[in-house]
């Protein structure tokens, strides 16, 4: 197995390609050939990437299901919705409170998300079907909370025995009078990834939430933050910016939202996408219903927050914002620049890989180019062709099986309530000024000529990457952890950060440099190897020589 | 307050379960196959099945825990998942190469009937299984039973291997049931402490608490080898720790290889160690020594020492049942009362054994198996605790009650230690005693006045 011992300055991509498929049976190298790019590589046999295609049985990916990405990333940040899964008591335990998704319900506001909810199917509802346990469980759910909404989930079994949860959901929604019931067809075995998940949970949203509130919302300069989950307090320190700057945060999809957030998130002018991969059919479907463009923005790396806050406020095009926001900017930033001075004399040149999610292999690559730090590797989890190499291939995706199986949400212009929050003419100069909406280039351009990107990593390949590149720290997640740090190399949860945070915006940036600084040279990498097992030799002298 | 919304009334509910004081079946499937050196556990089911048991380990233990997937699709969940778990089983053997798979199956698989058994005679009879290489299978519906369920069905399919030769081999087999790998090493000192042979399975010590030292070993050198548990047939006898976790192993090795059993109580606190080490004793014929009953003394000693502020003091207890039923009986054992005790596992003889054991308490004892957390928190604001012993999602009542909280059982996320010191034996009882002592002793030097605040306690 891999030890890392002395550093290798120098690897040679196709010579890495090469390992990481040499073990594999040859129907497995084949497939996972399309998957590893060596970037910008001209003689490349593989010029676009595989993505979102099933992972291999067997072959141990860090992948999850389509009920982690529907309850666990967008719903689970939700803290006044009561959400039910319905199935047997292990999805709902495994998702609860794990993810390190927080949220300020203040001293009395409504919370559920401490608490875990089920229906904890057993055996004889698998066989005689669980609709009448499921409504009882909505009808205990609405008797102790009286809560706003309640949502219901999947599992597995649900879908395989005929459950129709949106039959009951409705019933008891039109029962209660006063409480938005509604269902997430999310089984685990849907889809290829957590991915198909995200999809099935935005359109749940878009349908049963997005514009049940059509009260006037206070303020200027409105937007929705889209695909933020506000894992280790990253939407506190976002909000915290975005109220400096004047801009009105209406709904924040979903880190830290409410109910109403969502229900009123029509009323916004603008969306701002962060997370591309997870988030991009609501801001596709809130453009279309009602008339809000979107921009691709990224809080992750102080110049990366900067520039998103101009890119907003160019869009408004009003003086004064402009310069509230310079303000805000020139405010923030000398404190962001002293620290990365600092650090930045222990990170220089170090090296860096990243396997993660759809789109935080790549926002996370502007810190790390902040500090000074090379990402050699990187890939996602669960990402499509459209987050590695760009929107401009959606049109040419293959629609396979598993992406047949999702709901396609088709969506038209409200017939009241569309309103082009710009003019043609107006989004027209904006453009030609450089400005660009609805615009995500992916992941490749931003990584350098022959560094490898990798799709759906798996624990072999992670292991072999480590020992023939040797970086500096490796960036996965909870189940990658342990296996990587005991080759002596540090590593960074980046999916729910291990534990502090927030990394966003301009404080987070600053503790990120710290943790990166603390990680990569941290005195424990040298204590490896007992003295007696550096120098085993049996070399006597006398004390008194 | 982080439960906000939790009623001090109790209203009956049939449906909704809230706050589990249990996960499903197939976490304790895994974790019981890492406690088999050379193994990777394999779970036949959507991804995120093995996704989630991998993360819930690894948050508790902090160490790496590798196993496989079949990756069902919605294909496959119509049609069958044995090409996938076939095409599993040859990959996993080309890349990882493991000794042995555990395989265990999940709600989907097993509700659109899959039979892992008859995949594992097609494998070998495909030669997907190269030699010297074995796979074995459990049943793992995670809509019966729980976690602790799981557990005891892998750890019996564990002992289908073994065979019978004819010859004893002159060890007795212990069957730990779900403890940490710390347990797991402390029963080993023991039974070496007494001279008796044995054949523990599983065992995740040396698996799950190992060392960082620059290399990766995806197979740990811990772990029962495969021909221990081969030759377990052979033992002069099985000592079952726990009925939930390991009742039912022993049993498959007493029908199936006429090794007779004995299930004791898991030996947590002084009178179920008592029992374990006598059984040992009389079962492997050694006599105990010295050393071992002066752990015990030190146990009784420090009981006594500390008996004023252990007295009459109320306990509210969650976790699985053959650990309640021990840590019921300890803590009774020093006068103190366990007064809310659930279990999500279901199961009446749970709730009969708890009884009995607290019938002589000055106090009623709410029990529940197939209860929650929920509910727990609901009986606290009835009638409060002066201590909770419990996992980690204990800390939410824990903190809104302003009750002290002695962590101990499955999950722990927050706290370390679990993994590297056990609390079973004499020595454990001394750990489990110093946290609890820890815990309230804590809060009268918090909560006392100035006036009455003392040096010495």
């Amino acid at each position: 197995m891999a030890t890392t011992k002395k550093k290798m300055v120098q690897w040679d991509p196709a010579h890495v390609k090469a390992e990481l498929l040499s073990k594999y049976p040859t129907k497995v190298a084949r497939k996972r050939s399309k998957q590893i790019m060596i970037n910008e590589a001209l003689e490349n046999e593989t010029p676009e990437i595989t993505a979102n295609v099933r992972t291999t049985p067997g072959i141990i990916t860090m992948r999850g299901c389509t009920y982690a990405g529907c309850k666990g990333v967008i719903m689970g940040p939700t803290r006044d919705i009561v959400n039910i899964v319905h199935g047997p008591i292990g999805c709902s335990f495994y998702a609860w409170l794990t993810r390190r998704n927080q949220t300020d319900a203040g001293t009395d506001g409504a919370n559920y998300m401490n608490y875990c909810f089920s229906t904890d199917m057993q055996d004889s509802d698998i066989i005689f079907g669980g609709e009448k346990k499921l409504a009882q469980a909505i009808q205990e759910a609405y008797d102790l909370f009286h809560p706003r909404s309640i949502a219901v989930f999947a599992t597995c079994p649900v879908g395989l025995i005929g459950d129709d949860i949106h039959t009951v959901t409705k019933r008891m929604k039109e029962k209660f009078g006063d409480c938005n019931v509604y269902a997430f067809s999310c089984e685990g075995y849907k889809g290829v990834s957590q991915s198909a998940g995200h999809h099935i949970a935005n359109n749940q949203v878009f349908r049963h939430i997005v514009g049940e509130n059509d009260a006037e919302k206070p303020g200027k300069y409105k937007i929705n933050l889209l695909g933020e989950y506000n894992i280790g307090g990253d939407g506190f320190e976002i909000d915290r910016i975005f109220k400096k700057c004047g801009i009105t945060n209406i709904a924040t999809f979903s880190g830290n939202s409410t109910y109403d957030q969502f229900a009123s998130a029509h009323k916004a002018d603008l969306n701002a996408v962060m997370c591309h991969r997870s988030i991009n059919y609501v801001a596709d479907m809130l453009e279309t219903k009602y008339g809000i463009p979107w921009i691709k923005v990224n809080f992750i790396g102080a110049d990366a927050t900067a520039k998103s806050l101009r890119k907003i406020a160019q869009y408004f095009g009003d003086q004064e914002f402009i310069d509230q926001v310079e303000a805000v900017i020139a405010e923030e930033m000398p404190k962001v620049l002293e620290a990365r001075a600092d650090v930045r004399t222990r990170t220089e040149g170090k090296t860096a890989m990243m396997f993660l999610g759809g789109s935080r292999a790549h926002h996370y690559q502007e810190l790390f180019a902040e500090m000074g730090m090379k990402v050699i590797s990187a890939g996602y989890e669960f990402a499509h062709r459209d987050d590695y190499e760009g929107r401009q291939v959606i049109p040419d995706l293959k629609v396979d099986a598993d992406s047949r199986n999702i709901e396609e949400l088709e969506v038209e212009a409200d017939e009241t309530r569309f309103k082009p929050r710009k003019s043609v003419e107006e989004i027209k100069a904006l453009e030609d000024a450089g400005y660009e909406f609805k615009k995500y280039d992916g992941l490749l351009p931003d990584m350098d000529k022959d560094t490898l990107i990798i799709d759906d990593l798996n624990q072999y390949e992670a292991e072999k990457m480590v020992e023939l590149m040797k970086p500096d720290i490796f960036c996965a997640g909870i189940k990658e952890k342990y296996s990587i740090q005991k080759l002596g190399v540090p590593m960074k949860q980046l999916h729910s950060y291990d534990s502090g945070g927030p990394y966003a915006g301009f404080k987070g940036a600053v503790n990120f440099y710290h943790e990166i600084d603390r990680l990569v040279n941290s005195k424990v990498w040298s204590y490896m190897k007992a003295p007696w097992q550096n120098n085993p030799q049996l070399s006597a002298s006398y004390g008194c020589e | 307050m982080l439960l906000r919304h939790t009623p001090k009334e109790i209203t009956e509910r049939s449906a909704l379960m809230i706050n589990p004081a249990k996960t499903c079946q197939p976490i304790g499937a895994m974790y019981a196959a890492l406690g088999i050196h050379g193994c990777l556990p394999h779970s036949h089911g959507s991804q995120g099945c093995c996704a989630y048991h991998r993360s819930a380990l690894t948050r508790h233990y902090k160490e790496p825990v590798s196993a496989a997937t079949s990756s069902f699709t919605e294909g496959s969940s119509v049609f069958g998942g044995q090409a996938n778990m076939l095409q599993a089983i040859e990959n996993i053997f080309a890349v990882y190469n493991p000794v042995i798979i555990a395989a265990h199956t999940t709600c989907l698989s097993e509700t659109i009937g899959d039979d892992l058994k008859q995949i594992r005679k097609k494998a070998i009879t495909e030669g997907k299984i190269p030699e010297g290489k074995y796979m074995i299978s459990a049943s793992t519906p995670s809509y019966v039973g729980s976690h602790v369920t799981g557990f005891s069905n892998m750890v019996k399919s564990m002992a289908g291997l073994a065979e019978s030769t004819g010859k004893k081999n002159g060890k007795v087999n212990v069957i730990p049931g779900w403890v940490e790998p710390s347990d797991m090493e402390e029963i080993k000192r023991l039974t070496n402490m007494l001279g008796v042979k044995t054949i523990l399975f599983p065992d995740t010590s040396g698996v799950l608490n190992g060392p960082l030292s620059g290399e990766y070993k995806m197979f740990p050198d811990g772990g029962t080898t495969v021909e221990e548990l081969i030759s377990a047939g052979d033992s002069i006898g099985t000592l079952a720790l726990g009925e939930w976790c390991s009742g039912d192993a022993a049993r498959t090795l007493d029908t199936q290889n006429k090794v007779p059993c004995q299930v004791l109580d898991m030996p947590f606190g002084l009178k179920a160690t008592d029992r374990f080490i006598d059984a040992l004793r009389i079962m492997g014929g050694v006599t105990v020594p010295d050393e071992l009953s002066m752990e015990r003394g030190q146990l009784v000693d420090m009981i006594s020492d500390m008996h004023q502020y252990l007295y009459h003091k109320k306990v509210a207890l969650v976790g699985d049942p053959d650990q309640l039923i021990a840590m019921t009986e300890f803590l009774v054992s020093m006068d103190m009362c366990p007064v809310h005790i659930v279990t999500g596992t279901p199961g009446k003889a749970f709730e009969a054994r708890i009884k009995e054991i607290t019938k002589d308490m000055p106090f009623e004892v709410n029990v529940k198996a197939k209860g929650d957390m929920f509910l727990l928190h609901q009986w606290i604001k009835n009638e409060p605790v002066d201590l909770i012993m419990g996992n980690t999602y204990c800390k939410y009542i824990a903190r809104d009650e302003d009750i002290p909280l002695v962590r101990w059982g499955f999950p722990i996320l927050d706290r370390q230690g679990h993994q590297y010191f056990p609390t079973v034996g004499y020595k454990g009882a001394l750990r489990l005693l110093e946290k609890i002592l820890g815990a309230l002793q804590d809060r009268k030097d918090r909560d006392d006045p100035e006036t009455t605040f003392e040096l010495v306690l």
